[in-house]
């Protein structure tokens, strides 16, 4: 019963590669041949995975002490900075982009405060590090949402043995807590690494050469798609190889509670409080205080300048309700595929979640495309209809759910279920009735990742959606192609604030357990 | 300390918890058929969708149009230059406009992969490289001589199939805390000179600048060309994404010229004030550098408007619409006896090189040449 959601699910996701393969090969294999014979595709490839490697490890680094600080500690105002710390997620990457090198490039505001102090030039932030800095900056919350669900439904009796039998505060953490958290970091980095290969808007703008500009720069100057879907089925490949590695790193460890659950005492920080603090304070200052400090300061310096305020209701209303239709869509499509991976291990099971992956890493517009050309030619009915876009949509962001999903799943005990389907409920019934509501925190953190990556998403939604839909992220970008910066300040604010709203639900809905 | 809103989040969740199977497959289903999910109060955009038919074959033209009569232009324009622009065409001819935005390339790639399908009756391009893919694959219908004749010949198609609708000058936007223009060389040429060095930035995947490049290759050959590109590329140039971010580059001093578009400046200088350090500089004797180029239109050879297509394509190129082009994008008006907006430096003063826009199609070319001297 689970297989045919799960197989339709992986079904969807064969159609972008579908398309890479027939653009792939309609000039021959001889245009392949010289693709993979060129000395710097390799050299391009070498820089996507170099990138890809330095932005996880460092999300990890940020994300999982936030977590715990606003999961576990006595951190004052917890809530406020787990909300705090999940928002730079949405905070696009062309907008992140440009206001970190106009904060930290050469001749950039911090160059400025600093140079009375005698410091002449700052490091060269474009290539490696800066591109590494953003979307580390803008992508670690992939790492943070996911720790922080499993943090909480961590059972605490495992830590509590630990410690009477005389193991240390540090040696707990490490031995028994983050080894418990090993599947919500591996998911999440997962999530961070694939769109690491895939962002295109702070590679370009932070000048690093890696596999996602090379693939727009040939859409853009070349009108070739060839090449285009060949590097693209290249990503797709060093996408699987991840995916292979990433499943070894799985393991088959256990990690539901044998027992009902139960609330965990909050550590006292102590002294600890205020370097806790302060690392709170620094992140959430980069990743959501300085985007947000320039774009005011873009607003207001176009609002002195006479530009007026346009309204922005129309585009605000689309952008919440088609993110609301991806979110849930999403949310539903990927409880059977992570069932699936967790109750039915198996090679098959495998590869259905792992398909999930595939639209994901690819960048936002070889997917669109590849719907263009489905949809236009094969189902032309529903092309560029509002149906199109969320089933886009889907496709792009289902990992992210599947990942969350999964996570929260591998701590639900089968006993429980078992117990159900004992007292007399068939299978559905129990997905439908235990099962799906013990691992709902991972449901909804899932469903909150695509609401807020959907909020951002550009290139489908640009192609896909019915003639004349405008989203908030559509009349940022309008403006920026343009230059019209205060223009694009007010609707890339109204994002930012309309994505809090979700992620406070989600905070708050917190107290109540 | 308020704990009772969750309560409602908790039972919707019960909610779906309950059913959520149902609602998956119908959620799915839907998705997988394109209906919109939760019908049609998706509002305003959502057009009907047509009952389907037994097999779902090529029903396709008619259920594609969105709205009897409605013009559908796809626009690599920018929303915030246009969008005035359309609205003045639907008052004045009652004609219905839909419209999308997106990059002139990705749209043309669009149009490209929709195939005889494609929705569009027309496309609004940044650069005459876009249109020139599209008139390859013969997907621009020919447009009446009397449109063509509107504009100076070297800024429409040669085959007749697009038209320029206004005018972009290239120029070098200098810092003016760092320059002034007697500092500035006569010729593009004078920027490989190893004084520029770390001092240049460029927008290298910009269709303008690409535009440039192969005006560059008609007008000097290709060994010129590729000597121009691996001299700035020693000067170690600064690499913008586009010609917006190139033009703040100079400003802030990270570089102190830019090879970039006329028109941002003037946008920069209504977005920033006077006091915004930097200028156009225009370079001189019919110099590469000083190109103009156009942003134009073309009918689609699908389209099922084409006579709105073409009343749109009158419109644009009548004096209202010339002057707006003016006063409102700070480009060049192409029709003759529309001036450009005070402050904007005449047409007939930019000592720009004679070149048909429609022998800039060869972009492959450049590409290839562009990727050769490590410039992409």
């Amino acid at each position: 019963m689970i297989w045919v959601p799960a197989a339709l699910v992986a079904a969807a996701m064969l159609l972008p590669l579908a398309y890479l393969v027939v653009r792939s090969l309609e000039d021959g294999w001889a245009e392949v041949y010289e693709v993979l014979a060129d000395v710097e595709t390799f050299a391009v490839l070498g820089r996507s995975v170099l990138l890809a490697a330095v932005v996880t490890g460092a999300s990890v680094a940020v994300a999982v002490p936030l977590a715990w600080l606003t999961a576990r500690t006595d951190l004052p105002a917890r809530r406020a900075w787990a909300v705090l710390a999940a928002l730079p997620l949405v905070v696009p990457s062309y907008v992140g982009g440009f206001v970190l090198v106009s904060a930290l490039g050469p001749r950039g505001m911090l160059q400025e405060v600093l140079e009375p102090v005698g410091v002449e030039r700052l490091p060269e932030i474009y290539g490696l590090p800066g591109a590494a800095l953003a979307l580390t900056l803008f992508s670690y919350p992939y790492v943070f949402l996911t720790v922080r669900g499993a943090l909480r439904g961590i059972d605490p009796a495992l830590e509590e043995a630990a410690r009477s039998l005389g193991s240390g505060a540090w040696t707990t953490f490490f031995r028994v807590t983050v080894a418990q958290l090993r599947p919500a970091i591996v998911a999440g980095s997962l999530l961070v690494a694939l769109y690491a290969l895939s962002d295109f808007g702070a590679v370009s703008l932070l000048q690093y050469g890696s596999f996602s500009r090379e693939i727009y720069i040939q859409y853009q100057s070349a009108f070739d798609r060839t090449p285009a879907a060949i590097l693209a089925l290249m990503l797709v490949a060093l996408t699987a190889a991840i995916l292979l590695l990433e499943g070894r790193t799985r393991g088959r460890g256990r990690y539901y509670r044998g027992s009902a659950a139960r609330p965990t005492t909050p550590v006292a920080l102590g002294g600890w409080r205020w370097p806790a603090l302060l690392f709170c304070g620094g992140v959430v200052t980069l990743a959501l205080v300085a985007p947000v400090g320039v774009l005011s300061f873009w607003l207001v310096r176009g609002l002195v300048e006479g530009e007026p305020l346009r309204p922005l209701w129309n585009a605000a209303w689309s952008s919440v309700y088609a993110s609301g239709l991806a979110a849930g869509v999403v949310a539903v499509a990927a409880l059977p595929v992570a069932v699936l991976a967790v109750r039915f291990p198996g090679w098959l099971a495998r590869l259905v979640e792992r398909m999930s992956y595939l639209g994901y890493a690819l960048p936002g517009i070889v997917l669109a495309l590849s719907l263009v050309f489905f949809g236009a030619n094969y189902a032309p009915w529903a092309y560029q209809t509002l149906g199109m876009l969320v089933f886009a949509y889907a496709i792009h962001f289902l990992p992210q759910a599947v990942g969350a999903t999964r996570a929260a799943l591998l701590q639900v005990s089968p006993s429980v279920e078992e117990a159900a389907r004992g007292l007399g409920r068939g299978p559905t019934g129990v997905l439908a009735t235990v099962t799906a509501p013990l691992a709902s925190s991972g449901v909804l953190a899932g469903a909150a990742l695509v609401f807020l990556t959907t909020m951002k998403e550009l290139p489908a939604t640009l192609l896909l959606s019915p003639t004349g839909f405008e989203t908030l992220a559509t009349r940022v970008w309008g403006a920026t192609t343009d230059a019209f910066f205060a223009r694009a300040a007010a609707p890339a604010l109204l994002l930012i604030a309309l994505s809090a709203v979700p992620m406070y639900l989600l905070v708050i809905r917190e107290r109540a357990k | 300390m308020s704990r009772r809103p969750p309560q409602k989040v908790q039972s919707a969740l019960r909610f779906l918890g309950r059913f959520w199977i149902p609602i998956a497959l119908t959620a799915l289903l839907m998705a997988a058929c394109g209906q919109p999910p939760s019908g049609q109060d998706a509002g305003e955009t959502t057009e009907e969708t047509t009952e389907e038919t037994t097999t779902g074959e090529t029903t396709a033209q008619e259920a594609l149009t969105p709205g009897e009569g409605a013009l559908v232009i796809y626009s690599g324009r920018s929303q915030e230059l246009v969008e005035p622009l359309f609205e003045q065409f639907e008052d004045e001819s009652g004609i219905e406009v839909q419209v999308r935005y997106g990059d002139t390339a990705e749209l043309a790639a669009t149009i490209l992969e929709e195939g005889e399908n494609s929705p569009a009756d027309l496309f609004f391009a940044q650069d005459p490289g876009a249109l020139g893919a599209l008139t390859d694959e013969g997907r621009l219908r020919p447009l009446p001589q009397e449109t063509l004749d509107r504009v100076p010949e070297h800024f429409r198609s040669d085959d007749g199939v697009w038209v320029g609708t206004s005018g972009r000058a290239r120029v070098v936007a200098y810092n003016t805390d760092e320059l002034s223009e007697s500092d500035l060389p006569d010729s593009i040429f004078g920027f490989t000179d190893p004084e520029w060095e770390g001092k240049i930035g460029w927008a290298p995947t910009n269709g303008s600048f690409q535009a440039f490049v192969t005006a560059l290759r008609v007008l000097e050959g290709e060994d010129v060309a590729r000597e121009w590109l691996e001299g700035i590329q020693a000067n170690d140039p600064f690499v913008y994404p586009d010609n917006a971010t190139a033009l703040e580059g100079v400003a802030t001093g990270e570089v102190e010229v830019a090879f970039v578009n006329h028109y941002y400046l003037y946008q920069a200088l209504e977005e920033q004030g006077e006091d915004f350090p930097a200028r156009n500089y225009y370079l001189k004797n019919g110099d590469p550098g000083a190109l103009v180029l156009a942003a134009g239109a073309g009918i689609l050879d699908t389209a099922q408007n084409p006579e709105a297509a073409q009343s749109f394509l009158d419109f644009a190129l009548s004096e209202e619409a010339q002057r707006y082009f003016a006063d409102e994008t700070y480009e060049y008006p192409l029709v003759e006896g529309v001036e450009p907006a005070e402050g904007v430096v005449a047409l007939s003063k930019i000592q720009s090189p004679r070149v048909d826009l429609s022998n800039l199609d060869d972009l492959q070319g450049t590409l290839e040449l562009l990727q050769e001297t490590g410039v992409l």
